[in-house]
């Protein structure tokens, strides 16, 4: 899917602005003393059915980025500070700012926008079987059904992940990770949602899983029109099943644009450094240049001024400082924050 | 099944098996853990049945040409249902012209004295009283029948309490985090610091009108600290598990995602230290009996038959008896609580 082919009409979520920041607690009162700019003012969309990357380090926000938009921070931390707009497009063209909805407001949406998350082993609730884990969400969102629809819905989306349906009287801790992952994929599908954020899906998956996990949702995403936010560190696993990758670093957006371009010609020098440490899995290809990056992340409490790269950035200028670079179009939808590339 | 010497682990494994299940299979590994739950099911076998097992009054007898059953009838009587006849509410039981009677095998009740005792041979373990009697004479045995009644309530009654007030805060404190947290959290140190023991102490001697209840709603009142910070530690952990984050992501209903994704994820642990809890009960019970400061004199507990021991030194029976009851009900429960607690435990498997 080229950018050129997407317009207004398409865009599922536009995310405007976002800022997250977690206050850090201290001394004896448990008074603010700090806060952790976890997100700092990033923009981007998700398009209907496409699948967007999410790349970063540890600690970048990225993470941070999908709770935001499933909503769920307030419930993690309580006092989290979230601005900006998440913006949720219907198909008929009606629009809703999820961010500052109310929990009971927001839980109309919760159906459009699920989640798959990194670790098999704690995203199921070990005392529920496989059937009451997948239609727990069908029976709250859709309560018009009966019993046996529910039930043949349940073994129909068993097998769009390719489960057996006799697992369904089984309990997690009888599957592998994959299979677990599987199951973890037909709950988020159970409500029919428009978008998922996968955090890191198929990172804690053998390789040989990886690959049929990867192909699996990637499937789905064809069949049902669903569009994915995959956010993970593995370069190569985002390349392969991205339409446009997104980079971040230190809770900023540094460049986002189509998934060859990121992936072969990244613009950013921190996207150079990044993908440059992608693996080269022939041994006889060494044409890349590893760019190894001076010095480490800054403490996210006290970030650089300015662009909050600067202070490893191979062309970094004292200008730099000054303020924090706007993402700008170098051409065939490429946005990079950095006006020296 | 077929095979079974060549069985592998993953094969004998059973399919399907719910965590209760498997819990359950676990724990019935453990022998002594298996060998408690007998005992103790023994035990609410006795309680249950003490009026038949241990009675003046005959389970059937046929009196002036008619068939009576005076304990069941005792039941009616207690209720304000029905009443004895006058010349049996006023005469000995023993002592009225049966045609015929059939007493329980111990034909004493707990409280009444055996008039033809006298001397401290009398008194001692015989064919008449298997484990002898106290220095009014009553039957030890009655009384170590009718008190397992007490010493199985007060644990469950305490604990009931201790595990409402414990685990209803702990959730709160667990789950809400924030003020609430901090705020229980204090309530729970503050509560710690109180010496149980002679808190209850000075409560009953003030109450002076001592019963067996408010020693159960004391020992309750006191002991679910233990109980609401394992609550709190187990909410925190499970919280923050990616599934709860799920369930709040599909939109689940606050009570739904506490009752039915939270809390069953947090109260195994909770579950072994009920079981700790009981046992420390029936022991804070029998040792309040034993001072003095339990129950009314009138309750005959096995606390309070040991508290007769004190003042007749010779009478080891009275002693003995009552101190192997608690020590194997308590042992029991302790047990049970260890059976439990490897069997919940993941790390522990096989």
């Amino acid at each position: 899917m080229s950018n050129s082919t997407n317009n207004n009409n398409d865009i599922l979520l536009e995310v405007k602005n976002l800022k997250v920041y977690f206050p850090v607690h201290g001394g004896l009162l448990q008074r603010k003393v700090a806060e952790v700019k976890a997100v700092d003012n990033i923009s981007f969309n998700i398009y209907r059915g496409e699948t967007l990357g999410l790349v970063g380090e540890s600690g970048c926000g990225k993470t941070t980025v999908g709770r935001a938009i499933i909503n769920i921070l307030r419930h993690v931390s309580p006092d989290v500070y979230v601005d900006g707009s998440i913006v949720y497009h219907e198909k008929d063209g009606k629009q809703t700012d999820l961010v500052h909805l109310s929990t009971k407001d927001m839980r109309q949406y919760r159906s459009k926008i699920q989640m798959i998350f990194q670790d098999p082993y704690s995203s199921l609730n070990s005392r529920l079987s496989v059937r009451q884990i997948v239609s727990e969400p069908i029976e709250l969102h859709k309560p018009e059904l009966s019993k046996n629809e529910i039930s043949d819905q349940v073994i129909w989306l068993l097998q769009k992940v390719g489960l057996q349906p006799e697992y369904a009287a089984r309990f997690p801790h009888e599957f592998s990770g994959g299979q677990r992952q599987r199951i973890g994929i037909a709950r988020a599908l159970a409500t029919n949602p428009d978008l998922i954020i996968c955090d890191e899906p198929v990172s804690a998956l053998d390789v040989s899983v990886q690959a049929q996990v990867i192909n699996l949702m990637d499937d789905l995403r064809a069949e049902f029109g669903i569009s994915y936010l995959f956010i993970a560190h593995d370069l190569s696993v985002v390349h392969h099943i991205s339409n446009r990758i997104a980079v971040m670093y230190l809770g900023n957006m540094v460049e986002i644009g189509e998934a060859d371009q990121v992936f072969f010609a990244p613009r950013h020098p921190y996207s150079e450094a990044l993908l440059s440490a992608v693996p080269q899995p022939d041994p006889r290809r060494k044409d890349k240049q590893r760019i190894v990056l001076e010095g480490d992340i800054p403490n996210p409490l006290n970030k650089p001024s300015g662009c909050s790269f600067r202070t490893r950035c191979p062309i970094a200028k004292p200008q730099c400082a000054n303020s924090a670079p706007l993402m700008q179009d170098k051409g065939s939808g490429q946005l990079v924050a950095c006006p020296y590339v | 099944m077929s095979k079974p010497t060549t069985k592998t682990p993953e094969e004998s494994k059973p399919r399907n098996e719910s965590y209760g299940a498997f819990v359950k299979r676990q724990f019935y590994k453990k022998r002594l853990g298996v060998l408690s739950v007998y005992f103790i099911s023994f035990l609410v076998f006795i309680a249950v049945f003490s009026d038949f097992l241990a009675n003046e009054k005959p389970i059937v007898a046929k009196y002036h040409g008619s068939v009576i059953f005076p304990i069941v009838k005792q039941y009616g009587v207690s209720l304000g249902i029905t009443s004895f006849e006058k010349e049996m509410a006023l005469a000995s039981w023993k002592e009225l012209q049966y045609d015929w009677a059939i007493f329980p095998p111990v034909a004493y009740s707990p409280e009444t004295t055996d008039k033809n005792i006298f001397s401290l041979q009398e008194r001692k373990p015989s064919a008449n009283h298997y484990f002898g009697t106290d220095d009014i004479g009553r039957d030890v045995l009655s009384g170590i029948i009718h008190g397992s009644r007490y010493a199985l309530a007060i644990g469950l009654v305490a604990m009931s309490i201790a595990l409402t007030i414990g685990i209803v805060l702990g959730l709160l404190a667990g789950f809400y985090g924030g003020k609430i947290d901090i705020l229980i959290s204090r309530l729970i140190e503050i509560v710690i610091t109180f010496p149980t023991f002679f808190l209850i102490i000075t409560i009953v001697a003030m109450v002076q009108q001592g019963s067996i209840w408010l020693i159960m709603g004391l020992i309750g009142f006191t002991n679910w600290t233990s109980i609401a910070r394992f609550v709190r530690g187990e909410v925190l952990r499970v919280r923050g598990l990616d599934f709860v984050t799920a369930a709040t992501a599909l939109g689940y209903s606050q009570p739904r995602v506490i009752f039915r994704h939270v809390l069953p994820n947090a109260i195994a642990p909770v579950l072994v230290s009920a079981a700790f809890g009981i046992a420390g009960a029936i022991l804070t019970e029998s040792a309040l009996s034993f001072l003095g400061f339990g129950v009314p004199p009138t309750v005959v507990t096995w606390g309070s038959v040991l508290f007769r021991a004190r003042s007749s030194s010779a009478s080891w029976w009275l002693a003995v008896y009552p101190g192997v009851m608690i020590f194997l009900t308590v042992s029991a429960y302790n047990l049970i609580g260890d059976a439990l607690r490897d069997a919940t435990d993941p790390r522990l498997r096989n």
